[in-house]
């Protein structure tokens, strides 16, 4: 078996025959954003584009920087000049890049974002980008820039050291390390860390487990999924130090299977783990032994709750039930267990290897160190972010996040998925923690930040948590499986136009009823994102019931598609090829008309008009829709038709 | 004789996935992964032979199956497509997305083409949020998707497709 030391010359070498070895080295992102966007094939073009030309190149697929809308990212270092970040590379730029920087001197500038070091004066110098001076980089430090399936990476970048040095400690001093840290469980609830692990080491059965919750069920929320994908070392070295720290030896990581890549990469960590010793039997040489075993989930939202996840494990229904007993106390199997989050696992090593003081020093009084955000939504910047706690909404959607994509007015955030709520604007000054988002009626969540712009309806975004969270309902509790679908039909009516005002205090009671009587946290928070619209874009509600208006246009039964026949008159063909039902007809004068009976809204003519025509808009509510001309001989339009003319032009 | 065969089969294709290492209750759910991985489905010989296997009453293994969302008791698509419907999908515009999916394979949400190439199902989330609305077929991740944009796709995966007739615009 290989000491701590002879593991970390390993990695050294390894390490720096790519980073300063004779030969570029390319760097690519392949997370599964980086996929999407198109990354393998990048990576197969760089591939057969450098033996072709018989460059030498070491060519390493590495994970997420969290730069989403920039992806595909491709890094490349060069021994002696700069490392360049180029984004958005597509296949044909692989040629250019190859002749221009790994071949030759010339870095490609005018398609990259930034160099990453040395180069300073000619581009930009990314770490110095306004977003990454918002953020603070703990978790994600070696995002982009490791091999995730290399462990020779994690170690020489300072993986492991940690572990070697808690193998030497007490585990009464790990926790109370943890303790003074002050780090708080990151699966959204924000339970101290070091008090659970206290709580399950002083359980008197001897047989104890260790579990990771890597059940990232909240739709908006993706942080889990990044750092499995991007450096999943650092969550595997905490689970073995926790699992020291308690006492157990026998882990699970329970992941949920629509993260086909996450759980790829993280069986080849752990098989890479257990070969260097640092897994498995007499962990490091030790005493101590500590086996992992994944356990991947088969769709249950309702599973990221823990005693609902244990039921998972054991391959049962998963429901929860009452605490206490807690966990801690008796979880899987009925044995004392610790489940953790896995970023909670990942600060483990961090903060042991940079101590309890340095991680107590950021952040605010309540919440320590940092949390991770997903931006998605309207947001210009789409991915991840990662900033001190206390940091305000504000610069998360508008420092880091650089705004509306397309420059339209900011509405409100949705923050902690279904089980969060809705923001307005003037509350963007709350800092995010966990107290001061309880306190504005939301919660931290899993932390996804979905923004919101003006033609985005809040009430249609409440329904759909409430679609959601009743579909995932597991039924054990009444008030959550009937509630929910009595708030869900409530919400149907409204963006129907079939509400009536009473309505809205009966879904505030409604809701808060729902949150006393149910068991887990899916049930108790279900009712937020319809409790927390109320309370913030109450006027949205009234223009769905009293004036039959959805202000976003967003609520198919109230809003209609109308070609602006000024701005027709083009001749093209575009929307009528693109209608699927055929509902778009050219009238005697050449202009495109709606045939309002045909139309199922599903806004393909808008998305294909010329944006220099830009003619189909829409309107709502029905009634300001102008009296139509489409009514041609043989068609049966059975439309109540208005006389109001003065279509609202978007 | 097709008909007789097929017990047989089935059975052959389970006892890959029904080894002696696995009989344990614990891994019910993992089983029923890996059967639907094998047979595309649960039928309800499979959950029967899963619930003999481990010795336990087929209503519990029908009640564990039915209670994921990941299990399907009809076959899958050759390609099966699964269309985002997380948060921030919604929030892009993922229904326009599967309402025309569904409209251009012209089958419902959870159904199968005819010619069994095509099924369509709504996943939760995909974590491609930064990228939605996404749709992911065969495993490939479709980013910023818009109902213009499903046809493409479709054909994309199977060019020789046959659509329903329809699509005579001037």
């Amino acid at each position: 078996m290989m000491t701590i030391e002879e593991l970390k010359d390993r990695a050294k070498l390894d390490w720096d025959s790519l980073y300063h070895g004779e030969y570029p080295h390319i760097l690519i992102g392949t997370a599964t954003c980086g996929r999407a966007a198109g990354a393998l094939k990048v990576v197969e073009s760089f591939e057969k584009e450098l033996e072709r030309r018989g460059a030498k190149a070491a060519v390493s697929q590495v994970g997420c920087m969290g730069l989403c809308s920039l992806e595909p990212l491709v890094t490349i270092v060069k021994p002696d000049s700069f490392t360049v970040c180029y984004h958005s590379v597509n296949p044909q730029a692989v040629p250019a890049l190859i002749e221009g920087y790994v071949m030759d001197d010339d870095p490609c500038l005018d398609l990259a974002l930034g160099t990453v070091q040395g180069g300073e004066g000619q581009a930009v110098y990314i770490p110095e980008l306004p977003r990454f001076e918002h953020e603070n980089r703990l978790l994600l430090r070696n995002c982009g820039y490791v091999d995730p399936v290399n462990i020779n990476h994690y170690i020489a970048s300072g993986g492991y050291s940690s572990l070697a040095r808690a193998l030497k400690m007490k585990p009464a001093a790990i926790i109370e390390e943890i303790k003074k840290s002050g780090l708080r469980g990151r699966g959204g609830a924000g339970f101290p860390t070091g008090l659970k692990w206290e709580l399950c080491r002083q359980a008197l059965n001897p047989v104890k487990h260790v579990i990771c919750n890597a059940d990232e069920g909240d739709p908006g929320a993706f942080m889990d999924r990044v750092v499995l994908e991007s450096d999943p070392q650092q969550v595997i070295e905490g689970m073995i130090i926790a699992a020291y720290a308690v006492g157990a030896h026998q882990g699970f990581i329970y992941i949920r299977s629509e993260y086909p890549l996450a759980i790829e990469r993280l069986k080849a960590a752990l098989e890479q783990a257990q070969k260097d010793g640092l897994l498995g039997g007499n962990i490091l040489g030790s005493r101590f032994s500590f086996h992992i075993e994944i356990v991947v989930g088969a769709g249950a939202f309702v599973a990221g709750a823990e005693t609902a996840l244990m039921m998972a494990i054991e391959g049962k229904r998963s429901m929860p039930r009452p605490r206490p007993p807690y966990p801690t106390e008796s979880g899987l199997w009925g044995r004392p267990t610790l489940i953790n989050n896995v970023k909670t696992y990942a600060f483990v090593p961090l903060i042991l290897e940079r101590g309890a003081d340095w991680f107590s020093g950021i952040g605010t009084e309540g919440s320590k160190g940092t949390a991770l955000f997903c931006l998605a939504g309207k947001t210009a910047n789409t991915g991840l972010a990662e900033v001190a706690m206390g940091t305000t909404l504000r610069e998360l959607v508008f420092d880091i996040g650089g705004g509306m994509r397309n420059g339209t007015k900011f509405k409100g955030v949705q923050i902690g998925g279904p089980s969060g709520g809705c923001l307005p604007e003037n509350m963007l000054q709350t800092p995010v923690d966990f107290d001061s988002l309880c306190d504005a009626g939301v919660i931290m969540g899993s932390g996804g930040i979905i923004t919101m712009d003006e033609d985005n309806c809040m009430v249609d975004a409440a329904r759909f948590f409430l679609d959601f969270t009743q579909r995932e309902s597991c039924g054990k509790c009444s008030t959550c499986r009937v509630g929910t679908k009595q708030m869900l039909n409530i919400l149907e009516d409204i963006t129907a136009g079939k509400g009536k005002i009473e309505d809205l205090d009966l879904l505030v009671e409604l809701g808060e009823d729902i949150r006393d009587g149910s068991l887990c946290g899916l049930g108790r928070t279900a009712p937020n994102p319809a409790l927390t619209t109320i309370r913030y874009f109450r006027d949205e509600y009234e223009a769905h019931i009293l004036e039959k208006r959805c202000p976003a246009r967003v609520c198919k039964e109230l809003t209609a598609f109308y070609i602006i026949p000024e701005k027709c008159e083009r001749g093209c063909e575009h929307c009528v090829l693109a209608c699927p039902t055929e509902a778009i007809i050219t009238n005697e004068k050449g202009i495109k008309v709606i045939d309002q009976t045909k139309c199922t809204k599903c806004s393909s003519c808008e998305l294909v008009c010329p944006p220099e025509y830009d003619a189909v808009t829409r309107i709502s509510p029905l009634s300001l829709l102008p009296p139509s001309e489409t009514a041609k001989p043989g068609e049966t339009g059975k439309r109540k038709k208005k006389t109001k003319t003065g279509a609202k032009v978007k | 004789m097709e008909e007789l065969a097929e017990p047989d089969s089935l059975n052959e294709q389970l006892a890959e996935v029904l080894t002696p290492g696995k009989k344990d209750r614990r891994y019910l759910v993992l089983l029923l992964q890996e059967v639907q991985h094998k047979l595309g489905y649960l039928s309800k010989e499979a959950m029967q032979a899963i619930a003999d296997f481990l010795g336990i009453p087929g209503s519990t293994v029908y009640g564990v199956a039915t209670f994921y969302n990941q299990f399907r008791f009809t076959p899958l698509g050759k390609h099966p497509v699964n269309v985002c419907m997380g948060t921030a999908c919604h929030m892009a515009g993922g229904q326009p997305v599967l309402e025309a999916m569904a409209r251009e394979l012209d089958i419902e949400v959870g159904g199968i083409t005819q010619d069994r190439e095509f099924s369509l199902d709504r996943v939760a989330c995909v974590g491609c949020c930064a990228l939605a609305p996404a749709v992911v077929v065969n495993g490939t991740v479709y980013p910023r998707m818009t109902p213009p944009k499903v046809e493409e796709v479709l054909v994309s995966i199977r060019p020789a497709r046959t659509k329903p007739e329809k699509k005579q615009c001037s």
